[in-house]
């Protein structure tokens, strides 16, 4: 299995080159395209510039613009049009480059295809990924800059996920394409290996050619520890696993969990991580109140607070907008310093 | 107020002030980017949409407004804040992330406000545009004879916002004037494989308000289409829709390479430029001599570099600062 317990996602051995995130992902649209022709992509700037993120790159070129749609700037007529096409039969991914814009179609997506499958009393499914881009640290400002995971975690209906690395961004992206449920498609900008952003270089691992998929209901340990658990995604886990090895020489024994998928969150992955170390930090930069950590830790405390040896903490965005001055964004960004700083608090 | 002498002058004059400001402030964003760009380096990280092609819609309708008329914009801003007056330093300041900013380092480029000058930026397409509206409303409902203005691109046009907003201001009558700058490119979408109709002037008549195309980027022209709908507003008459065909003659942002764009398009850009074209215009019909125009550019610069060195030598907010806000 391609997400065993064990693996290492910095060890990745399946395949035999590296690929980044976001060619990662345009790899696994093209081949599910190539097998599947109710598949097609809309959104903005996703033909000739391939996705300001390069996501879609290569794809108008193969496919053509029946399949590669270009729309306006009318986020709540494509993503309700992908709706309808996925209600009719077709298999969309729309593409919304920036978390922050979903303000505008937010009607599309909560009452549209997150409701409908239910209210229809399961007579309809809506088959679609809605693409978009997460995360700050690059001066982009309080419009640009976002994550809002639990946003639209919290809405049931809705799979949301956000893979760490390009391996998994292509196994999940291939999963959410089949998925019969609208699936929220994070990629975190720090992650996707695109030249002109900040990069995670660890992000970008090997990528087998042929297709494959990666689960969206499953977490994954990432580094296996006794004395505490990490549960962290995107770009935080990289912070967490920099934490851990800090730790290390601390002679603290950090567990590791890449949460990935959002919603449904593999909550028995991460319990039986904690019931093992008995500590919890969980890490993310979505703003902190009503967030990611606060379910997990509840989700933890309501199953069995006893296997706790300390209070749960909490590494998040601050509960403020994101201020463009360089300093200021700096040291509101999680880091690895503050996981550190947390999971002292434990001991 | 008419087109006389001097308001061409001071048109022209805000038109390059924006351009050298725009311009010297890419150095600046630049610095720290090359050889490799990225976004995140230098002293003035994040995206950077400068409106160089973009200044007559700007300067046309500004000298109709009044400092308590609301006015604003979206991402491409600049041309519209320096027409507006807002304090220079300020903007610069803002953009380097310094506490002399006008939003002392929270808002950045893309939400530059200055509350004084009644100014506001959104980093969302036609997001201002409602906003704008409420503000006719009020103005409406208090009697007064205000009128708001918000300038929103080509792609605006294709959002439900634009057409929610212009639907009330038909009805209500309201007094709100949308300027749509039409560069003709959403990114990297063109305007006619964006938009079913090839002028949205047209989509005026849908909701009960003149609809006034403004052809070839002229600020003469520009200048005429705002007096007349600003005047209406003032006195009751509603709202207007005017769409200016202008040109962006750089990227969507700085660092895009366009490699969207028509060769041809992009090599004929210089002559499209409304600067040096307004220039040969006053010259021409003898509004100003050349020795009067290069005395105001070297001023200007002055001033201009002035500001830049201001926000380089000012400090930045304290890093815990970002945890100040006036949520209570």
């Amino acid at each position: 299995m391609l997400h065993s317990k064990k693996r290492n996602i910095i060890m990745a051995d399946a395949g035999n080159r590296k690929l980044n995130m976001a060619r990662a992902i345009s790899e696994a649209i093209a081949q599910e395209m190539r097998r599947d022709d109710r598949v097609f992509c809309m959104g903005e700037d996703i033909r000739h510039v391939g996705g300001i993120w390069g996501h879609t790159a290569g794809l108008y070129d193969e496919f053509g613009a029946e399949r590669i749609i270009d729309t306006p700037i009318s986020e709540t007529g494509f993503i309700g049009a992908g709706v309808g096409a996925a209600i009719e039969g077709m298999r969309p991914i729309v593409d919304l480059m920036f978390v922050d814009f979903f303000g505008v179609c937010m009607g599309q997506i909560y009452s549209a295809a997150a409701k409908t499958p239910y209210m229809s009393g399961g007579q309809v499914s809506v088959p679609m990924v809605i693409n978009t881009a997460v995360g700050g640290s690059y001066g982009d400002a309080a419009q640009h800059s976002q994550c809002l995971y639990s946003t639209f975690a919290h809405l049931p209906g809705l799979k949301v996920v956000l893979p760490s690395n390009s391996h998994d961004a292509k196994g999940m992206m291939t999963s959410a394409i089949r998925d019969n449920s609208p699936v929220v498609f994070m990629l975190h900008k720090n992650c996707l290996g695109v030249p002109f952003l900040g990069i995670e270089n660890r992000a970008t691992v090997n990528v087998p050619r042929e297709q494959y998929c990666v689960p969206l209901n499953k977490a994954g340990v990432v580094r296996a520890g006794t004395d505490v658990t990490i549960a962290s995604m995107g770009i935080c886990l990289y912070h967490s696993l920099d934490a851990a090895a800090s730790l290390e020489t601390d002679g603290i024994s950090a567990e590791v969990v890449d949460i990935r998928s959002i919603a449904p969150l593999d909550r028995a992955t991460i319990f039986n991580s904690v019931e093992k170390t008995g500590r919890l930090v969980v890490v993310d930069d979505d703003y902190r109140s009503y967030g990611v950590g606060a379910e997990i830790i509840s989700s933890i405390v309501e199953t069995d607070v006893g296997i706790l040896k300390s209070s749960p903490q909490r590494v998040a965005y601050p509960d403020i907008s994101v201020p463009f001055s360089p300093p200021m964004e700096q040291f509101a960004l999680p880091n690895a310093e503050k996981v550190l700083a947390a999971v002292k608090t434990l001991f | 107020m008419t087109l006389n002498a001097d308001t061409k002058i001071r048109m022209y004059e805000q038109m390059f002030r924006n351009r050298y400001f725009e311009a010297s402030m890419t150095e600046v964003y630049m610095e720290g980017k090359r050889p490799k760009f990225d976004l995140a380096k230098g002293i003035f990280p994040g995206e950077y949409h400068v409106s160089a092609g973009q200044e007559p819609c700007a300067v046309g309708v500004i000298p109709h407004l009044r400092d308590d008329d609301w006015c604003g914009t979206g991402h491409r801003s600049h041309h519209v804040a320096i027409a507006r007056g807002i304090s220079g330093k300020g903007m610069t300041a803002e953009m380097l992330g310094k506490i002399t900013g006008l939003c002392r380092g929270y808002g950045g480029h893309m939400h530059l406000f200055d509350k004084s000058k009644n100014f506001s930026t959104t980093g969302i397409v036609a997001e201002g545009m409602p906003m704008a509206l409420g503000a006719a409303l009020s103005y409406k409902m208090r009697g007064r004879d205000n009128v708001a203005a918000v300038f929103v691109g080509e792609g605006a046009a294709n959002q439900g916002a634009f057409h929610e907003t212009l639907n009330m201001a038909g009805l209500w009558r309201l007094p709100l004037i949308t300027i749509i700058e039409d560069n003709s490119w959403g990114v990297s979408v063109s305007k006619k494989e964006s938009t079913a109709v090839a002028s949205n002037v047209t989509r005026a008549a849908g909701y009960n308000m003149p609809g006034v195309l403004v052809e070839n980027n002229d600020p003469y022209l520009v200048y005429e289409a705002a007096q007349a709908a600003v005047g209406r507003a003032r006195e009751g008459g509603g709202p207007t829709l005017i769409e200016v065909q202008t040109v962006r003659l750089e990227g969507h942002f700085t660092g895009d390479v366009e490699q969207y764009r028509p060769e041809e398009e992009k090599k004929g850009l210089p002559e499209n430029d409304p600067i040096p074209r307004l220039r040969a215009r006053l010259l021409n019909e003898n509004t100003a001599s050349d020795e009067t125009l290069t005395a105001l550019e070297d001023e200007v610069k002055k001033e201009v570099d002035s500001w830049i060195v201001f926000a380089r030598e000012s400090e930045y907010p304290r890093p815990e600062d970002a945890l100040i806000t006036p949520y209570e």
